[in-house]
């Protein structure tokens, strides 16, 4: 080997470390929102449902560094309270999705036969459809509330899952290890749970990591049209809701909410682009 | 290519069954239905005599599957019955609300374009440059931000601080476009200038690029005559997907901005659980599907003739 190549390999190597730590840098920050949404109720420096008539709409202060909401209520303690119902909801809707669509996508593959075609059609049926509308529709015949909000989004979303799992499901299935361990006499269980997930893992991971930004600002979005968390409960997408026909005179009411909104959508986004980067070197900068 | 289109059409036929057949089940097994739900509405206490009198005039007490041949045999002909709610035509409601959101699909797409293309480009060719890195960092912004929330913080700078344009849409057409416009084209060419610079990147590592350039092709001639027809490709799927959508609507720039198109249109039938404009919306989504994506195909087949349109369209 010359000396050249051995300077390629370290380069390769310096960059790969560079990613992980990138990838550190943002999983913390992730974990930082998480231990947030976790512990909102006990670093919340008001009570974020009391009410205070004197103190309603004013600007940000030492006191109140968010300001205060129409009814007197502190915004830094609403946005702190909604951070639990805003990145909870979102994850477990994640979870849902990302637990069904790959239960469904591997099924298809595996069986692909009737099912895998009644399924596939179902699920161009879904995908033919602009996913918040329909959500909305779900959302209005079951009525409001944040359950109903995460069944609605969790209708529209899964055959993007079921998709991607029955794609890498196909293209695992007939590999020589697969025949080997169908050979070897392993059960269709446990060749599915030991075999197949494990090597279709990877980029579900990444993909369901991506989706929990656009999750969060759809979910938002339900409830700022009045489908998703019902007031007084404390939402980002309901607060900017709230806020919004004050924008006028108290512009942090909008602020607040949407500032908590972005930055976390932001944090997710940049820990799934590098946890694609860090398992897929070649995506990197695409 | 006649033939191929008739067959394409009639994969409409199923498509639009089943999501009809779909949205129509989900609405009645939900319960709550429409005259109930009228008469709550009006905040008056009415016998369940005068409900039922109701109901029959509205085709409510027959079975489902009565309901919904009913409903699906009207549509053939042309008859989606009337708005439970305003009582007018559904198919004359429904027109009356088409030309503003078409409008705003026009200009929102063309607005992407304007925006996505070049800068897009722009980024690949200038790739790990500072100008590469400020696009790439403006487009992660539009990317994290919700539309509603850009939505106001643009109302907050464009109307409230700067007193520039109308908030809510006017009878001057001109004005109340731009807000919703800009609105969806923020968020749309943000997620496109991403895809058109991963696309332009990706041509441009191809075999027959390095090939221009060794026979000595200038980049720019490689760069707009091979690179770009090779690129429109994956730009017109996504857009075909986005017209498809637009046309749908966009619920949340049309809810803000009071712009009267289809997307408001539906929310409101879904709040006031309007069943036939419900189903003439989604029989509406159904046609646009399957049209933009045969659209789709069929420009396909004319930038790259090796794409054959023979097959079921999968």
């Amino acid at each position: 080997m010359s000396d050249e190549k051995k300077i390629t390999v370290r380069k390769q190597k310096v960059k790969k470390n560079h990613i992980k730590g990138k990838l550190i840098f943002f999983t913390v920050l992730a974990v930082l929102l998480l231990l947030t949404a976790i512990f909102a109720k006990f670093i919340c420096p008001y009570d974020p449902y009391a009410q205070d008539l004197v103190m309603a709409q004013k600007p940000p202060s030492p006191a109140h560094p968010f300001g205060t909401d129409r009814y007197g209520r502190d915004m830094l303690s609403r946005v702190l309270i909604g951070s639990t119902t805003s990145i909870f909801a979102t994850l477990i809707l994640v979870a849902i999705v990302t637990v069904i669509g790959t239960g469904i996508g591997i099924v298809c593959a595996w069986n692909h036969g009737k099912v895998d075609t009644v399924l596939m059609r179902i699920s161009d049926l879904f995908l033919a459809f602009p996913g918040l509308v329909f959500a909305l529709a779900v959302a209005g015949v079951l009525g409001g509330g944040v359950h109903n909000a995460i069944i609605a989004l969790a209708v529209i979303s899964w055959p993007k899952f079921a998709r991607l799992a029955r794609g890498l499901t196909l293209a695992q299935k007939n590999s020589p290890y697969m025949m080997a361990a169908r050979m070897s006499g392993s059960s269709t269980p446990k060749l599915l749970v030991k075999h197949i997930l494990p090597n279709i893992a990877g980029p579900i991971l990444v993909t369901s990591v991506l989706d929990i930004g656009t999750m969060m600002m759809e979910l938002a979005g339900l409830s700022f049209l009045g489908l998703g968390v019902k007031p007084p409960m404390a939402e980002w997408g309901s607060m900017i809701n709230e806020g919004r026909s004050m924008i006028q005179v108290s512009t942090w009411m909008v602020l607040a909410p949407g500032a908590a909104i972005f930055i976390t959508v932001m944090v997710f986004n940049l820990l799934g682009d590098t946890l694609r980067d860090y398992m897929d070197p070649k995506q990197r900068n695409k | 290519m006649g033939k191929y289109i008739a067959r394409r059409l009639l994969q409409l036929i199923p498509i639009l069954i089943g999501i009809t057949f779909l949205s129509f089940a989900m609405m009645r097994l939900a319960g709550g239905d429409a005259v109930t739900y009228m008469y709550e509405n009006a905040g008056v206490n009415v016998s369940q005599e005068i409900i039922d009198q109701a109901k029959a005039e509205y085709g409510l007490d027959k079975p489902f599957l009565v309901q919904y041949a009913t409903w699906f045999a009207g549509m053939i002909t042309g008859d989606m019955g009337s708005s439970y709610v305003s009582h007018r035509d559904v198919y004359e409601t429904f027109v009356s609300k088409l030309p503003a959101t078409i409008l705003l699909t026009i200009t929102s797409i063309v607005l992407t374009v304007l925006i996505a293309v070049p800068l897009g480009i722009l980024s690949a060719v200038r790739q790990n440059k500072w100008m590469d890195y400020l696009i790439r960092f403006l487009s992660f912004i539009g990317n994290s931000m919700p539309n509603f929330f850009a939505a106001l913080v643009l109302i907050y700078f464009l109307s409230i601080r700067m007193n520039l344009l109308p908030v809510i849409s006017n009878d001057n057409v001109a004005q109340s476009l731009v807000l919703p416009t800009l609105t969806l084209a923020i968020s749309m060419a943000s997620k496109y200038t991403r895809q058109v610079r991963a696309t332009v990147l990706e041509e441009l590592e191809k075999d027959y690029v390095t090939g221009a350039r060794a026979r000595g092709v200038r980049g720019r001639v490689i760069l707009w005559k091979s690179v770009m027809k090779s690129s429109m490709l994956t730009i017109i799927t996504l857009l075909a997907l986005s017209i498809g959508s637009l046309l749908g609507g966009t619920t949340i720039v049309e809810t803000i901005f009071m712009w009267d198109g289809v997307g408001k249109m539906a929310v409101d039938a879904i709040t006031m659980r309007d069943y036939p404009i419900i189903q003439a919306y989604v029989a509406w989504m159904a046609v646009i599907y399957v049209l933009v994506n045969l659209v789709a195909d069929i420009i396909y087949h004319y930038l790259d003739p090796r794409v054959r349109l023979g097959g079921d369209g999968a």
